[in-house]
C-alpha cells in the first residue's frame, strides 16, 4: 500500500515537474514572440511583402504533418495506458517518421532560401531594407529553435520506443512517455503559432 | 483501494476522441489559410491568431490533458500566461508611446 501511494506521488511529481519545465519553455519562446511583434509593428511593410516569399504550400504540409505527429503520439500514450504495448510502439516509430518529415521539409524550404542568397548577414540579404533583413533574421532564430526542439523530441521519442519495447514503461509506470507527450505537443503549439506569423500575413 | 484511485485519478482519453480532435484540427488549418488567401479585411491577422489560439487550446485541453487536471494546474498555466501579457503589454506601451 505505502509503496503505491508513494509511487503515485511520484508520478503526479513527474508530471507538475514537466509541466514547470514547459512554462519556462512558454516564457522563453514568448521573448522570441515578443521580439517579433515589436518587430513588426515597426515594419509592417516590410514583414507583409517578406512573408509572400515563405512557400505556403510547404509550411501548411508541415503544419498538417505535426498536428498528425500530435495524434500520434497521443494514441501512442493511451495505447501504453491501456496495455496495448505493441500498437504502442507503432505509433510512436509514426510520431518519429512524422518529426523527420518534418524537419526534412523545413530543410527544403530553407536550403531553397539558402540557394536564393537569403541567410544571415549574406550579401543579398544586407542589401535588402531593415524589415526586411529583421524578418528573415527572426525566421531562422524562431523555426530554428524550434526546429532543434523537434529534433530533441524525435531522440527522446526514440528512447521511449526502446523503453517501451524492454518493457520499462508500462501500464503501471507511464510518466516518462506521458511527459514526452507534453513536451511533443508543446512544440507542436508553437508551430501552430509560429505558422500565421511567418507564412499567412501576406 | 489505492489502486483504485490512482486509475480514477488517471483518465485515458478513447483513440476515437483524439481523432475528432485532429479532424477538427485540420479543418481550422483549412480554415486559417482560407482566411489568409480570401484577405477579407486588415483583420485577418487577428482573426488567423484566434484561430492559432483555438487550435492551441484544443491541443492543450484535450491531447494534454488539462481538462482532466485540477484547478491549481490550470491556475499556474493561466498565470504563466498572464505574466507573458504583462510583459508584451508593458513593452508594447513602452514602443509606442516612448
Amino acid at each position: 500500500m505505502i509503496v503505491q501511494a508513494a509511487g503515485r506521488r511520484d508520478r503526479i511529481g513527474a508530471k507538475y515537474g514537466m509541466w514547470l519545465f514547459l512554462f519556462t519553455e512558454i516564457l522563453f519562446f514568448g521573448g522570441m514572440f515578443l521580439l517579433y511583434s515589436v518587430y513588426r509593428s515597426e515594419y509592417p511593410v516590410e514583414f507583409h511583402a517578406s512573408a509572400a516569399e515563405e512557400n505556403l504550400l510547404l509550411g501548411s504540409i508541415n503544419t498538417a504533418v505535426l498536428l498528425t505527429s500530435s495524434l500520434f503520439i497521443a494514441v501512442a500514450i493511451s495505447a501504453v495506458k491501456k496495455g496495448s504495448y505493441r500498437l504502442s510502439i507503432i505509433f510512436q516509430v509514426a510520431t518519429i517518421l512524422m518529426g523527420l518529415a518534418f524537419l526534412g521539409i523545413k530543410s527544403v524550404e530553407w536550403s531553397e532560401k539558402i540557394t536564393r542568397g537569403i541567410y544571415p548577414n549574406s550579401p543579398v540579404l544586407d542589401k535588402m531594407k531593415m524589415g526586411d533583413i529583421l524578418f528573415f533574421g527572426l525566421y531562422y532564430v524562431m523555426t530554428g529553435i524550434h526546429g532543434i526542439h523537434v529534433f530533441i523530441g524525435i531522440c527522446v521519442i526514440s528512447s521511449m520506443v526502446y523503453f517501451t519495447l524492454t518493457g520499462n514503461i508500462t501500464k503501471e509506470n507511464f510518466s516518462k512517455i506521458e511527459n514526452t507527450g507534453l513536451y511533443w505537443h508543446f512544440v507542436d503549439i508553437v508551430w501552430i503559432y509560429l505558422f500565421p506569423l511567418f507564412y499567412l500575413i501576406t | 483501494m489505492t489502486l483504485n484511485a490512482t486509475e480514477s485519478q488517471d483518465h485515458i482519453s478513447s483513440y476515437r476522441t483524439y481523432f475528432f480532435i485532429w479532424a477538427a484540427l485540420m479543418l481550422l488549418l483549412v480554415a486559417t489559410i482560407a482566411v489568409a488567401k480570401v484577405e477579407v479585411s486588415r483583420y485577418s491577422v487577428l482573426l488567423n491568431l484566434f484561430i492559432a489560439t483555438v487550435k492551441a487550446g484544443l491541443v492543450l485541453f484535450f491531447f494534454m490533458h488539462l481538462k482532466y487536471e485540477n484547478w491549481f494546474l490550470k491556475g499556474v498555466l493561466f498565470m504563466v500566461l498572464v505574466m507573458l501579457a504583462i510583459v508584451i503589454g508593458l513593452t508594447f506601451s513602452d514602443v509606442w508611446y516612448r
